[in-house]
């Protein structure tokens, strides 16, 4: 329970960027009214796009499930009030692309109405029940990642678990949604992560705060002292120490290689605002349809929100009143965020943060400069990679290059283009190339599954070629035995032809017919046609 | 004299009999070549390199049959590749095999669909489902976008739809800066 008895480590590289944090700390988590309307999308999380479950027209309840989850690795989606569901269409996304995606548009009818709620006995369930339940009740990582907890929640195959990670670290400028909900609800943060722990079989957990939140690190040990085998640590400022390995690295030492899971070492890492949707979801039955989010930037007071998913950016935005400049909202920190394409996009899952952002906050950048090699950005990378080879190979489109350099271990933190002196917008290039080499993964996968289907097609049309043939021949072979019984010669010349026996053998039929009306009635010269006949089968040899 | 003649007839014996072996062992069923070129080629199944499938084209492209600049679905990075491959100079995508387009896939009109099934016959790579006398559909997932189905259709009802991007599909853009327009003197 005392924070100084735990040995702590440290990560490389790392900045120490302002923190523009105390502005919205200053009040206290605000509730919102309802809004006209919510426009909620089904793909909020990591994995399979959920299911709609709901049709135009239908009332729906707070909490009931507008989206199934596909398969199991994805997550369900909830109402986020009581309401008529008005269109099921696509609708601009929280994303920095700017395009589409099925949406659940909601007009709430102002009761704002619960579902049947009830705590789920989760101590007599199985532990695969428990999953599945948290995947029907939406939850998902709260830390920026929205990666299913569910899938998480589950021990290394070989390893049995050691430490429960809980990452309030927080390292994000402006960003203090995290510290608020530990100012204010620890004990049902810690009640979720005692869940969690006794899911994962977990020996100890242990809550890392960066030590710029003092008040959250004192009411979490406060509330701390009820628990057992929970822990709360305060850790060195410095980001990204809220980056889940570097987290991981600072409290036990692990340093988790390429290739590898933390689960391999015995050690998970969730986020509070997830503990607390873990909380809500089991000892209260509610499914997760809303979280904390900090709006900050060119606002008039900086502040947290209890925001419901599929409220307007902008309609949160105002309750903090936007100042004038305001010309984009930007979603999570100044380092990792995306700009949003318009300012009524909805408060989707991954939403931590709303910054304002105008020219005079975030300045357009400077011109990018040529790379001059010193080397700044792989001192600041805290995952020890080479930034500078990734940024040229990147840049040349030498894609196999870049994954040499294991690009794929860049959290895109942003630290390499913090401290560049060139102000080359290297996380933009890690970016580039990383959707690029994904989208040749896909269309490398769909050429091979398409070739095997060639070469399938292929094989079926000359087997059925061959097939066709040996019916044919026995055919052949079935005639010739009955035509050989009746006596004629013409066929024995045509032996290896199948098709010209097959006429033969016909015109042998007919012949015979015709020497049976011949026999019936005796004319002058039918000879002619046997006669022409028989030296066109003649000619084969 | 006599036994160096034989010592060395005796070592190209004995290295002769190895290297008849190992070539038995070893043998490679196939040319590996051509499956390296196959590899780098779409697997569109289309024939508009003049070839029966991608895996001919690839054949004569080894034998040295067929210029490497004939398929429009594997376009200008295609190209580049095999050039890379095969040591030849690049050279720009010959017009007369066709022009590189989008990704496009075949999509039926189920208003106007007879079941006549010779989509389904047309279809390289099997992804046309349907009977006689059936409405016939097309798996969009496993359409290479070869058109090949679009002409046999005798009441034209397949088009060609261009695959849009989706936010899972979605590329981050090549960072380039934006070039500040200047003022420009005014000329009066």
């Amino acid at each position: 329970m005392n924070a100084t008895l735990r040995k702590l480590f440290s990560f490389n590289g790392g900045v120490k960027p302002q923190t523009n944090k105390l502005d919205s700390t200053r009040e206290p988590i605000a509730q919102l009214p309802l809004p006209a309307q919510f426009v909620v999308p089904l793909h909020q999380s990591v994995g399979g796009v959920p299911i709609p479950l709901v049709s135009v027209g239908q009332k729906v309840l707070k909490g009931e499930r507008v989206g199934a989850p596909d398969g199991n690795y994805s997550s369900a989606i909830h109402a986020p009030t009581s309401g008529t569901v008005v269109a099921i269409e696509p609708r601009l996304m929280a994303h920095t692309s700017g395009l589409t995606m099925l949406c659940v548009v909601i007009e709430p009818d102002g009761k704002d109405e619960w579902i049947a709620t009830e705590k789920l006995a989760y101590h007599s369930l199985p532990a695969d029940e428990v999953r599945d339940y948290l995947r029907d009740a939406g939850v998902v990582g709260l830390g920026g990642a929205v990666f299913p907890s569910h899938v998480k929640l589950k021990a290394g195959k070989n390893t049995p678990m050691k430490t429960l990670v809980i990452n309030g670290a927080e390292c994000e400028p402006f960003i203090t949604c995290d510290d608020l909900l530990m100012r204010e609800r620890p004990e049902l943060i810690l009640r979720g992560v005692a869940i969690m722990r006794e899911l994962l079989q977990a020996e100890e957990a242990v809550v890392g705060i960066e030590d710029n939140k003092p008040e959250a690190v004192a009411s979490m040990q406060a509330a701390a002292a009820k628990f057992e085998h929970i822990q709360i640590v305060a850790v060195p400022t410095r980001y990204p120490a809220g980056g889940a390995k570097q987290l991981i690295r600072v409290l036990t030492g692990i340093e988790v290689p390429h290739g590898k899971r933390s689960t391999d070492y015995g050690v998970q890492c969730f986020n509070v605002g997830t503990a607390y949707a873990i909380y809500e979801a089991i000892e209260l039955g509610r499914p997760l349809i809303s979280r904390i989010v900090t709006v900050a930037g060119n606002v008039e007071k900086p502040r947290n929100y209890e925001v419901r998913f599929g409220t307007p950016m902008d309609f949160v935005a105002q309750h903090a009143g936007v100042k004038a400049g305001t010309d984009s909202f930007v979603m999570g920190g100044p380092m990792m965020g995306f700009r949003m394409p318009a300012l009524d996009v909805p408060v989707v899952k991954a939403t931590n943060c709303i910054i304002a952002s105008s020219p005079a906050l975030f300045p357009p950048p400077p011109p990018e400069m040529p790379c001059i090699r010193c080397g700044e950005c792989a001192r600041a990378c805290p995952t020890d990679l080479q930034p500078f080879e990734m940024y040229w190979h990147s840049r040349a489109k030498n894609f196999g290059k870049t994954q040499e350099y294991h690009l794929f271990d860049c959290i895109e933190c942003g630290c390499c283009a913090y401290v560049c002196p060139s102000n080359i917008p290297l996380v933009d290039y890690y970016r580039f190339a990383k959707t690029e080499i994904w989208a040749r993964e896909r269309q490398k996968d769909a050429a091979d599954s398409a070739r095997v289907r060639f070469e399938a097609r292929n094989d079926r049309i000359e087997r059925e070629k061959r097939e066709k043939a040996e019916k044919l021949a026995a055919r052949t072979a079935a005639a010739r035995s009955s035509a050989i019984t009746s006596g004629d010669a013409a066929i024995n010349a045509t032996e290896d032809d199948p098709k010209k026996a097959l006429i033969a053998a016909a015109m042998a039929r007919a012949k015979a017919q015709k020497a049976d009306a011949e026999h019936a009635a005796p004319v002058a010269a039918p000879a002619a046609s046997t006669s022409e006949s028989q030296p066109n089968a003649g000619e084969q040899p | 004299m006599l036994i160096a003649l034989l010592a060395m007839l005796g070592l190209a014996i004995l290295i002769g009999a190895s290297l008849g072996y190992a070539s038995l062992k070893f043998k490679v069923e196939g040319d590996p070549l051509v499956d390296k070129i196959d590899a780098i080629l779409p697997q569109t199944q289309c024939g508009q390199c003049g070839f029966p499938g991608c895996k001919p084209y690839a054949t004569a492209i080894a034998n040295g049959e067929a210029d490497i600049n004939r398929c429009p679905p594997g376009g200008d990075d295609g190209i580049h590749k095999l050039a890379d491959l095969l040591g030849r100079e690049y050279k720009p995508l010959n017009a007369e095999a066709g022009v590189e387009k989008p990704k496009a896939v075949a999509f039926v009109d189920e208003n106007t669909c007879i079941g006549c099934t010779l989509c389904l016959q047309a279809c390289p790579v099997d992804a046309i489902s349907g009977a006689a006398k059936q409405l016939h559909t097309i798996i969009s997932s496993l359409c290479t976008g070869c058109e090949l189905c679009v002409a046999p259709c005798p009441v034209d009802c397949i088009s060609m739809q261009v695959v849009e991007e989706t936010v899972d599909t979605w590329k981050w853009r090549y960072p380039s800066f934006q070039l500040k327009p200047v003022a420009t003197r005014n000329a009066a």
